[in-house]
């Protein structure tokens, strides 16, 4: 049986644009929420959002000249991966590049880039789009500039499952060093839907929090009783996997293990996600089961928990019920400090997961003063918590109904 | 130099990436300075809004290097 560890971590956030950065403000109950000063939003119904300052993206990485020839979220692809990368410390060979591979998704993909170039084919004519529309906004270029740039030949993909896309991308990866297809897999998420257009589709859905445009940073609040929608974020999480074996050869540093991966189907609604739960539940059945865990031995869910009125609680019931029987759990959200990175949330999630198995510390869940509901399970309201974590689970669902769960541990 | 292979100069610097040092009279875009085919679309585009012209592709075809630029853009801008 070929085990999957994780050797390698990348992120860039609203609360930084390294792992240590991000863990460090994470832990510190810091949030990277601000008012949106990048376009204006006037007449928007949600005037907030968790943003990368522009000087925190780094151009000895990605050159400027490459960025105006990429959407963003190529561009904060690429900066994740290049510190998951450095941090796996591995130099590829030619001789191995066909079982390295790349699965970077993105939920959303170049939407600025293709609003902008929609106004200029209206405004100027066909003669005027760039050559570089297309392959900058096409979501599987963060997959497929990393390969280029790294030499990477395996497998490759992008996932595009909404709010789930960084955890599928994960796991899918998993899949693919677990059935011998590749030993090691670049993998991850990223999102830059933080412009004029993203925010307009995504309050015209009624999804974004609305009620604290004057106070940013509480507007993000898992389960709390006047949470009114999600807060989006932009960023990127990378992760390098890799076959453990090959990992113990060569001496990596390990963080942990990706022990099981789980997806299901709602088959309920486009945006709402099913009243039982099932889906979800369902999701992190199949992680658990492949990952061969008592569940006594899982302490802590890294929630999706996006602080809209109706996911929040519809997670909550299901986690209850798969942990009836193990009173002694804990869960919280990172969205709670950097907002709902979309497509990019559950992998830099991963990340944050992984740091907690490591470090035996579960990050609080910002602004949760008045819970909507009680319940068994330890919600880690405002105040880190040290726990002795074994083994986790991470939660991601999206838009038409589509969820994924990973187990992750210590080895 | 020539206003004209200074500005032609300029764009071929910011776009490719390269040292103004090693842009030469008949350095071609694509095999001496790294362009690729979708640079040399852009590099068209680039001229045309610099120069106020328009560049039709059987013509664009025929810019080679950085003379054929020069050239035509002194025959043809406003």
């Amino acid at each position: 049986m070929r085990r999957v560890v994780v050797t390698g971590l990348g992120a860039i956030s609203p609360l930084g644009n390294s792992v240590e950065t991000n863990w460090n403000s994470l832990l510190e109950n810091k949030s990277g929420i601000k008012k949106i000063t990048r376009f204006n939003v006037e007449g928007y119904p949600c005037k907030i959002a968790g943003t990368i300052d522009d000087d925190l993206i780094d151009e000895n990485i990605v050159p400027l000249r490459e960025q105006r020839r990429i959407d963003r979220f190529i561009t904060l692809g690429m900066i994740a991966a290049h510190e998951a990368f450095l941090d796996a410390d591995f130099i590829p060979n030619d001789e191995e590049a066909n079982r390295y591979g790349v699965i970077i998704g993105s939920g959303i993909g170049g939407l600025d880039t293709i609003y902008k170039n929609s106004s200029i084919l209206d405004n100027q004519g066909i003669r005027k789009i760039s050559p570089f529309f297309i392959p900058s906004s096409l979501i599987n270029l963060t997959s497929g500039q990393v390969s280029i740039k790294y030499g990477l030949k395996g497998p490759n993909s992008s996932p595009v499952t909404a709010c789930a896309t960084g955890t599928h991308a994960i796991g899918d990866s998993f899949t693919l060093i677990k059935n011998n297809k590749a030993d090691l897999m670049i993998c991850g998420g990223s999102e830059a839907a933080v412009c004029n257009l993203g925010i307009a589709g995504f309050a015209a859905a009624r999804a974004l929090c609305d009620t604290f445009n004057d106070d940013p940073e509480a507007g993000s609040r898992p389960w709390d009783k006047r949470r009114s929608g999600f807060v989006m974020g932009e960023g990127a999480g990378v992760l390098v996997l890799e076959e453990y074996e090959h990992a113990k050869k060569r001496g990596a540093k390990i963080y942990g293990e990706i022990k099981g991966y789980g997806l299901s189907g709602d088959a309920f609604h486009i945006t709402k996600p099913s009243e039982d739960g099932n889906g979800g539940y369902r999701a992190m059945e199949m992680a658990v089961k492949e990952s061969e865990l008592p569940l006594e031995s899982i302490q802590y869910i890294n929630a999706h928990g996006t602080s809209t009125p109706v996911g929040d609680l519809i997670e909550l019931s299901a986690v209850e019920r798969m942990f009836e029987n193990n009173k002694n759990i804990f869960m919280s959200s990172n969205k709670s400090a950097i907002g709902h990175l979309l497509g990019a949330a559950g992998a830099v999630e991963a990340v944050f997961t992984l740091k907690s198995l490591q470090n035996c510390i579960i990050p609080a869940t910002l602004n949760l003063d008045d819970p909507q509901r009680e319940t068994f399970i330890d919600l880690v309201p405002k105040k880190l918590k040290e726990v002795k974590i074994k083994n986790a689970i991470s939660n991601s669902f999206g838009f038409g109904g589509t969820n994924a769960s990973l187990v992750m541990g210590s080895i | 130099m020539s206003d004209i292979e200074e500005r032609v100069k300029k764009i071929v610097v910011e776009h490719l990436g390269v040292e103004e040092s090693k842009i030469e009279s008949d350095s071609k875009f694509i095999d001496d300075l790294g362009a690729d085919s979708l640079d040399t679309v852009e590099l068209v585009m680039a001229f045309e809004e610099e120069f106020g012209c328009e560049i039709p592709d059987d013509a664009a075809e025929k810019i080679v290097t950085m003379k054929d630029a020069v050239s035509f853009l002194t025959a043809n801008s406003n």
